[in-house]
């Protein structure tokens, strides 16, 4: 038996590898094989699905959240009017806004879209709704009146005021929302809109009011998601449960339930300083995991990584019986 | 059944996780990838039936 | 018609390089079906046997993840043909939410084994690196498939898991028309557009193995029983 090792390379060439086998043959019957294999994984299934269930936890509706955590919803309502929310100076695809996209160097792929999802989050998620009301606050003519100098700084100001009053580390542990204790100041109609919101929110009116901006049959739900995670209640949650990405969230589920752990290198970058906690962590990421899966997909061509299967041979358990029967 | 739909997210249970640091790896992925690498081992050593017979 | 040789004679004929003159087709279609009956005559399409080197349990894990597939299709129709938010209500669509989450577990880790050993055999080797990487695309296009099934459950899951990747697509500059808070196009994603995509790759996949065969022993030697002791072995090449 010659030493000389065959080559690790994809090519066809003139070896045993590149030629239909000639050698000894057992009978082997596929069509048998794959009706036990979905007998076998059908008995699992059904008994995992029996044994373990699936997790289910309902979703947070904006009523939701208004009634467990006000203080976090009013200041948000109020983020959402003064254009400071998350949402607000997102940049592309929902708004305009400078230097808000995550780019790689001079790459900016985030506009390049353009705004294809516009939201104007003072109008859709604030005055729009509270509007369509029966009976809606009187303070929404002076809102829509002032100009928009006047609005900021009505809305700053209270935001303002709201941070200190209900710092958010904890205002979405408060479970009233209290409008005292929110300094005096020259807040304009904002307060009263604000808390109008929430109201409203409570209710249960605000969820349908927001979708419906869409139509009847709306199935978008990006602005309600998006106002939910402008507050400080909807990520607290998503943390508690290991779901950010700092915890290895991506791959997490909730419970015990095991969840896309082959989302595990994906995870993985948000972990490492400098890339997960970077201002354009996702584009980086994104990057990272297409370079590597491009690799994945390569390693016939890439030599040294395509001969590690020699130098560790885990090939000769595989094929033992062949090997010893040489 | 509507209460079903809009109940308070009460139920969202962190689960048991493993780990030091920054890292943490929740039991059902653990278990997952446990299994995953027992499967490999085991496929590698389990002898197979011999030749002639089908699966 | 032409008089023409039976399929079956003609495939024997091809396969044993008898002397027979190949038929002379002259249309798109009969060179069509010339080409795949030489590639995948039907006695490799579907053979009775394998070479003898097949014999270990890690080969059975590529057909474990078609057989989970199976399950989370069935499971899958099951849950769309009732709509995204009937499995809350029903406690039979629970059990089938349920299988559906486990037999696409079960189809990750057979996949993940089934990567792991093809890997370390060094399986695209002898012209089969088509069969590696579709291999790895149908691996890709699975996750993406699973992730947007995430985003249909219809739960604080689904909200989440929406408003944390909406930022790796927006990065990326496709988040405007990929819109993961849109149920209505995740739906056509998930149980039309990427299942049709796995199928046909994993097809394509199932097809290479069987047109290339299954990769031979590392180091398999001309010399080895299992080569010289058959009738009709053909001593064809030397240099190795």
């Amino acid at each position: 038996m010659s030493k000389a090792a065959a080559s690790m390379t994809w090519r066809k060439k003139d070896d045993i590898a590149s030629r239909p086998w000639t050698g000894r043959k057992r009978e082997y019957d596929l069509f048998k094989e794959l009706t036990v294999g979905v007998i076998v994984m059908g008995l699992l299934t059904i008994g995992l699905a029996v044994g373990f269930g699936s997790p289910d936890e309902s979703s947070v509706t904006l009523k939701a959240w208004a009634v467990a955590a006000p203080a976090d919803f009013v200041a948000t309502a109020a983020a959402e009017l003064g254009g400071s929310s998350d949402t607000a100076g997102y940049g592309a695809p929902y708004n305009t806004t400078a230097d808000a996209s995550q780019t790689i160097g001079p790459i900016d792929l985030q506009s390049l879209s353009g705004v294809q999802i516009p939201i104007n989050t003072a109008v859709d998620l604030v005055t729009a709704p509270l509007s369509v009301q029966s009976n809606p606050p009187s303070e929404l003519a002076q809102w829509n009146n002032a100009s928009p100098d006047q609005q900021a700084a009505w809305a700053t100001a209270y935001s303002d005021a709201l941070t200190a009053a209900y710092p958010p580390d904890t205002r979405a542990g408060e479970a009233n929302f209290d409008a005292t204790k929110v300094a005096a100041g020259d807040y304009g109609p904002v307060p009263a809109l604000a808390t109008g919101l929430l109201t409203m929110a409570q209710t249960g009116a605000l969820d349908g009011a927001i979708q419906n901006e869409g139509g009847f049959f709306n199935l978008d739900y990006t602005k309600s998601i998006l106002f939910l995670g402008d507050g400080t209640y909807f990520v607290g949650l998503a943390d508690a449960a290991h779901l950010t990405g700092d915890q290895w969230g991506m791959m997490n589920e909730t419970g015990n339930f095991p969840g896309q752990s082959w989302l595990w290198l994906f995870s993985f970058w948000y972990q490492v300083p400098g890339v997960g906690d970077a201002s354009n962590a996702d584009i980086l990421v994104v990057g990272i995991m297409l370079v590597l899966t491009v690799l994945l997909a390569i390693v016939p061509f890439i030599p040294g990584l395509r001969t590690l299967p020699r130098w560790i041979p885990l090939h000769k358990l595989v094929w033992k019986d062949y090997y010893s029967k040489r | 059944m509507l209460a079903t739909l809009l109940a308070l997210p009460t139920d969202i249970t962190g689960g048991t996780y493993f780990g030091f640091g920054n890292f943490q790896i929740q039991s059902g992925n653990l278990i997952v990838i446990v299994v995953m690498l027992v499967l490999f081992v085991l496929a590698l050593v389990l002898p197979f039936p011999g030749s002639g017979r089908s699966k | 018609m032409t008089t023409t040789l039976e399929p079956e004679t003609a495939n024997k004929a091809v396969a044993a390089n008898a002397v027979v003159a190949p038929e002379e087709l002259h249309t798109w279609t009969g060179k069509t079906r010339q080409w795949l009956i030489k590639v995948l005559p039907s006695d490799k399409l579907l053979p009775e046997g394998q070479p003898s080197y097949v014999a270990s349990w890690i080969y059975v894990f590529g057909m474990g993840a078609i057989a989970s597939l199976v399950y989370i299709i069935i499971s899958g129709v099951i849950l769309s043909l009732n709509g995204p938010a009937w499995y809350h209500v029903s406690a039979f669509g629970h059990f089938v939410n349920s299988t559906h989450l486990w037999s696409v577990e079960l189809f990750f880790i057979t996949m993940v084994v089934h990567l792991w050993g093809k890997y370390w055999m060094a399986a695209w080797r002898g012209g089969r690196v088509l069969t590696w990487i579709t291999g790895v695309v149908s691996f890709a296009v699975s996750i993406v498939a699973a992730f947007t099934g995430y985003l249909l459950q219809t739960n604080f899951d689904s909200q989440w898991i929406a408003f944390e990747a909406k930022d790796a697509l927006n990065a990326v500059g496709i988040g405007a028309w990929f819109n993961v808070a849109n149920l209505g196009q995740i739906f056509m994603w998930h149980i039309v557009l990427l299942p049709l995509a796995v199928a046909v790759i994993v097809a394509l996949h199932v097809v290479l193995i069987r047109v290339h065969g299954v990769v031979p022993p590392i180091d398999a030697g001309q010399t080895d029983a299992q080569l010289t002791e058959t009738t009709g072995a053909r001593t064809q090449g030397v240099a190795r």
